[in-house]
């Protein structure tokens, strides 16, 4: 297995912002990869710029060994993404609108296949139907479809599943996943964490241009593991200030290396006078993993 | 999608073909699901300007020494100006939609190059342009039956024209981030150039310094020696005109093409 996506020190400035700063990137084919961040951290331009839509400022990316500019052809030709915004065109139907797609790719008569999408895409009754007469998530799945009608080995979906409902969400990762089963690689941004850690073998964390973190969920997940604590109290002692990974109002989420600085964390409360509202002890899972790299990348 | 499915996929992709077919049908289709707004409207529009120029001028004009009726001398200019408006309305509002609406996506995403965007965009104005004009043509046969005495002239010059305005329109379209600079474009270029063109006179007829400015616009070119297939009859000699329309369009083309190459404003 080569690399699907291979990324050397790319670099893009948009004005006096640094979009990305000197990354460095492989996805290995066959991979289900996820690239999360926060907004701004530069997923969509390193999207962008492996789809052929922006250009590097320096640094280049490949897709299966072909080169996004010199050779971009071939490169795009393997290449599927699912755009983050919701564009469609209002004049055609969504079986022309699959049509087309296809035939931009040099592909004709392929409407077996085009059945097929439309029919794990759950959109086979909305064949004949305008774009225009679509709910946002049969427009959305449409995307999905278009990046995928001319069999690209390798699929980007940045934000498949922003405004998708919980029952479409579920199918169409169902759908997604048999096409990594199959053999595709996929690389997916997301913001429902949750997604990324159940879906995705591996993962790199941008923030603010550069990659924070690199490596397989499970390892990600034991390297931060411990404990997190959401606590609902009056106030915090000033020493667990730095163990707070987020802050709504009169909630705490804060991070503890085992069980046994719970009861620490109790006794400072008590030796306070705090008293506690709420609490709950949850295991590490991917959102905190997150929040702590951001934290300790801030 | 099975595995085998996958793994043709390599020696599939090295038979593609160019998707700029796909891209010029689009662009057909497009135009023709609202062929109400961009063939029959234009036509009206036309078929108005014949009525109205020629029941007010029919008596009081002479061109070409009298030797042809105003109505028929109107009758070429009018198609002429058609083809050349309605060229660029269509690449120029396709592709301004597209920007727009955020679907110009789909065809910056698939393998198509710079030759393939402009030949799909340009052939697709071109289409709309002559279906346009002989749509008028047509309809103004029955107020005064003409026909080219140099039909394959007036078809060098009705391609040549209608490229160029399809040219021009991509690289407004191209240019233009919102309609309001699409429309600056059409109403104080466009337009005014095709107006004063001698769509609806000749040029003998303006005081000399009108005469030498109207040589200057590239657009009296295409109406003169468009008419001079009709007729045969032409204000300045036919094969300047289709020199001066021939390179024109060379030089935007390879402008457009350079433009399309840098991805100028296309691709950030």
């Amino acid at each position: 297995m080569g690399a699907a996506v291979e990324i050397v020190d790319v670099a893009r400035r948009f004005g006096a912002v640094e979009a990305l700063s000197g990354v460095d990137l492989v996805v290995e084919e066959g991979e289900f990869f996820g690239l999360l961040g926060p907004n701004g951290a530069g997923k969509t331009t390193l999207i962008s710029i492996v789809a052929g839509l922006t250009r590097a400022d320096r640094g280049t990316a490949r897709v299966l060994g072909h080169d996004v500019v010199t050779d971009y052809r071939r490169a795009r030709r393997l290449l599927g993404v699912v755009p983050q915004e919701l564009v469609f065109d209002p004049f055609f139907t969504v079986r022309e609108t699959l049509r087309i797609q296809a035939g931009y790719f040099g592909l004709r008569n392929n409407d077996a296949w085009i059945d097929e999408i439309l029919h794990h895409l759950d959109l086979a009754s909305k064949a004949d139907a305008n774009m225009r007469a679509l709910s946002g998530g049969m427009k959305r799945r449409v995307l999905v479809g278009q990046a995928l009608v001319h069999k690209p080995p390798v699929i980007v979906l940045d934000e498949p599943t922003a405004g998708v409902d919980v029952e479409l969400r579920q199918s169409l990762w169902g759908f997604i996943r048999k096409l990594n089963r199959d053999g595709h690689t996929i690389i997916l941004t997301t913001h429902y964490l949750e997604e990324a850690e159940a879906l995705c073998g591996r993962i790199a964390m941008l923030k603010a241009g550069k990659v924070v973190a690199l490596d397989t969920t499970q390892n990600l997940l034991s390297s931060f593991a411990g404990l997190t604590v959401r606590l609902t109290a009056g106030a915090l002692p000033d020493a667990w200030r730095e163990r707070v990974l987020r802050h709504e109002g009169a909630t705490y989420l804060l991070s503890l290396a085992s069980y046994a600085e719970l009861e620490s964390l109790l006794s400072a409360l008590r030796e306070r006078g705090i008293a506690i509202a709420e609490l709950a002890l949850q295991e590490a899972d991917l959102e905190q993993v997150f929040l702590r790299i951001m934290k300790r990348t801030a | 999608m099975s595995t085998e499915m996958r793994t043709n996929l390599s020696s599939e992709a090295v038979r593609h073909r160019s998707g700029w077919q796909t891209l010029l049908y689009k662009e057909l289709l497009r135009f023709w699901k609202v062929s109400f707004q961009t063939i029959l409207a234009p036509v009206l529009t036309s078929l108005l300007y014949l009525l109205i120029f020629s029941h007010v001028l029919e008596s009081h004009v002479s061109v070409f020494d009298g030797r042809v009726r105003y109505t028929a001398f109107l009758i070429p200019g009018l198609v002429m100006m058609s083809v050349l408006q309605n060229a660029f309305a269509n690449s120029s509002s396709s592709l301004i939609q597209s920007k727009i609406t955020g679907n110009l996506i789909f065809v910056l995403l698939p393998p198509l190059s710079p030759l393939d965007l402009f030949a799909a965009y340009v052939v697709g104005a071109m289409v709309r342009g002559i279906s346009v004009g002989l749509g008028v043509f047509l309809v103004t046969l029955w107020f005064a039956p003409i026909a080219p005495v140099h039909p394959l002239w007036a078809l060098a010059f009705a391609l040549l024209g209608s490229m160029i305005l399809g040219v021009l329109g991509l690289l407004a379209g191209i240019w233009a981030d919102k309609f309001d600079q699409l429309a600056a474009f059409q109403n104080f270029l466009i337009m005014p150039l095709t107006f004063l063109s001698g769509v609806f006179y000749s040029i003998h007829t303006l005081p000399p310094f009108w005469q030498t400015l109207s040589h200057f616009n590239p657009f009296f070119y295409m109406i003169d020696g468009f008419r001079y297939g009709f007729f045969g009859l032409s204000d300045i000699e036919p094969g300047l005109s289709l020199a001066v329309i021939a390179g024109s369009c060379g030089a935007l083309s390879a402008l457009t093409l350079w433009v399309l190459k840098r991805g100028y404003k296309l691709r950030h």
